[in-house]
């Protein structure tokens, strides 16, 4: 039952924060900044379960995220698909290129599969960039409304909505899977990956499971991102942004679900905030970086979670 | 023919830069474990600061020694300050510590310096050499032979000291390095001494070519990154070749198949690469132990 309240309590606890957020504030800007931390939230999310579960590595994440940005943006341009199909039809193509290219790529291990990844991720970007005819290039290309049944979803009060609904279902699925056979899978493959080979478990089909459906999340997050602002750049998919999904992930801590919100959350605010430091803005983000990372190394969440559970003795 | 020749040429001229940020690499992750995503920084501090004490009146040969100079200090300060106080983290946290520290010095050098481009006169003239009806520039060969240069001193370094076989012995074995009385914890501190050193010359004797600004590093990083995998992380031998083939993957790609896919050949080649050889070019398959 206490495992029950553990894995559940943190999905309840963020539903609760989204349905009340919005009463403490009616500034459409904070409604602004919590969609876009949800969205963020839930790439990144996605991307602790390959990492933070099954322990494998990923620096080409944008990539997928940037399949599902261009999806609601080329399909409905050029092809003159409804957005929510375009949506999941992006959802779809990042799972199953993942799919495809996820069985080769994920027999490699640590760096090389960063570097592996790093390289998906740039080629899919590099598409994105020079198939200007389709894409609009480098200056990126309009994204029309999504429509639902006539409806328009457009400002923030709606995709806070949206994106927060979709978020609490993310933390569901997540939780879910990793109180699963398969989360236990993932987790004996990130502890060891001889050792539960030996124990029969099927490591390369478990490793492609998370590497799949964390690429689906991030296309999600793309589509959800592109249809918000109503614009999409090659930088949706470019190499920073796949740093900053890992760094969400580690700053927020690996294995946690709580930690995917709270690093994404942290990474989304904190350059808001410092734009008052103008041109040392840079320089503080990147102090912030390495002082949590010093005191705080197993993560945000993780590390302060341990140090009150040892508190009162 | 010609036009092999100059693409031949302007590849190694660019290769060489990626092998010694893979070098720096390698030195660092073969101390520490740690891969320094800040590498790409000390080839900015390097022809950052000779561009400013280059236009501040000092004469070129000290403005070089002083950004060498700097970025070793930057190199130690990194060691001390950020990579020490979390020792014992996990390696995914010290890469998220190598990221912010790369992200606080390019926050630095666009406040201490500013965001344009720089550059400054070559070291031995604009005339270029005509070799085979390709012409190469005396700075590119000058940044050929710096680079031979180094590679040359690194590996008198490694074989003939004493330091340097004490680098040898705690990248093979960290545990038994200690045991033999080897300060590895001082180990760490040289590589990062070596690293900076070597990155800042690359960016010195760069910049007249390919300018330089405060952003600069990021992209090296990662291309030295992936030069350093496709030779075999923790190999120096490896790092080099891997750089002088990415870097002539590139211009070959770009002169021969496209210019705007000539990033994309460079890693469709590294991933066919790594699908064959999982431990790149000459890495050794590890033994997980359990």
């Amino acid at each position: 039952m206490a495992g029950f309240w553990r894995s559940y309590g943190v999905v309840a606890a963020i539903a609760i924060f989204v349905a009340v957020f919005p009463y403490l504030t009616d500034s459409s800007y904070y409604l602004r900044v919590a969609a876009l931390v949800f969205i963020f939230s839930i790439a990144v999310l996605g991307l602790n379960l390959l990492m933070g579960f099954a322990g494998q590595v990923s620096l080409g994440h944008a990539g997928f995220f940037g399949i599902g940005a261009y999806a609601v943006a080329v399909a409905p341009t050029h092809f003159g698909l409804p957005s929510w199909l375009s949506l999941i039809a992006g959802v779809a193509v990042a799972g199953l290129l993942a799919f495809v290219i996820g069985r080769p790529i994920l027999k490699l291990k640590g760096h090389y599969l960063a570097v592996a990844t790093l390289g998906m991720g740039i080629l899919i970007a590099m598409v994105f960039t020079n198939e200007a005819r389709l894409t609009g290039g480098p200056d990126g290309m309009a994204v029309p409304r999504l429509v639902v049944f006539g409806w328009v979803a457009r400002g923030s009060v709606t995709w806070y909505w949206i994106s927060g609904v979709t978020l609490v279902l993310a933390a569901l699925l997540a939780v879910n899977l990793i109180d699963s056979p398969t989360g236990r899978a993932l987790r004996a493959i990130h502890d060891s990956e001889t050792a539960s080979r030996v124990l029969g478990i099927d490591v390369a089909r478990y490793k492609l499971i998370a590497f799949v459906l964390s690429a689906m999340y991030a296309a999600m997050a793309g589509a959800y991102l592109a249809l918000f602002d109503g614009l999409v750049t090659p930088a949706t998919a470019g190499f920073l942004r796949s740093i900053e999904f890992v760094t969400m992930a580690v700053l927020g801590g690996l294995g946690s679900i709580l930690g995917s919100i709270v690093g994404a959350a942290l990474l989304t605010v904190l350059p808001q905030v410092l734009t008052v430091f103008h041109d040392y803005e840079h320089i503080a983000l990147g102090l912030i970086m390495i002082v949590f990372m010093i005191f705080l190394r197993g993560g945000i969440v993780p590390s302060l979670t341990s140090l009150f559970r040892r508190e009162p003795s | 023919m010609p036009e092999f020749l100059q693409f031949l040429f302007s590849g190694l001229m660019i290769g060489s830069i990626y092998a010694l940020v893979a070098l720096g690499f390698t030195l660092i992750y073969n101390a520490s474990d740690v891969i320094n995503f800040a590498q790409g920084e000390f080839v900015m501090i390097g022809g950052m600061v000779t561009f400013f004490a280059v236009s501040a009146g000092i004469p070129l040969p000290i403005a070089a020694l002083l950004a060498l100079v700097v970025a070793i200090v930057v190199g130690i300060g990194l060691h001390r300050l950020a990579i020490e106080p979390a020792k014992g983290a996990s390696p995914v946290t010290l890469i998220i510590i190598t990221i912010g520290a790369s992200i606080f010095l390019r926050g630095i050098a666009a406040v201490v310096f500013d965001k344009n481009f720089h550059s400054y006169p070559p070291f031995a003239g604009v005339d270029p050499i005509r070799i085979g009806g390709a012409t190469i520039l005396p700075q590119s060969v000058i940044v050929l032979a710096g680079t031979l240069a180094i590679v040359v001193a690194l590996w008198a370094i490694m074989s003939r000291t004493m330091v340097g076989k004490a680098m040898v012995a705690t990248a093979s074995n960290r545990l038994a390095a200690r045991l033999v009385g080897i300060n590895t914890a001082a180990i760490v501190g040289v590589s990062f001494i070596l690293s900076a050193a070597i990155g800042a010359i690359g960016g010195i004797l760069v910049t007249p070519i390919t300018l330089t600004n405060y952003d600069v590093g990021t992209l090296l990083a990662l291309k030295g990154f992936a030069a350093a995998m496709l030779g075999g992380m923790g190999h120096p031998f490896g790092a080099v070749v891997g750089g002088l083939v990415v870097g002539l993957l590139e211009t070959f790609g770009a002169g021969y198949i496209s210019s705007s896919y000539k990033d994309a050949i460079a890693f469709l080649v590294i991933l066919g690469v790594l699908f064959v050889m999982p431990q790149g070019l000459f890495g050794r398959a590890g033994i997980e132990r359990v």
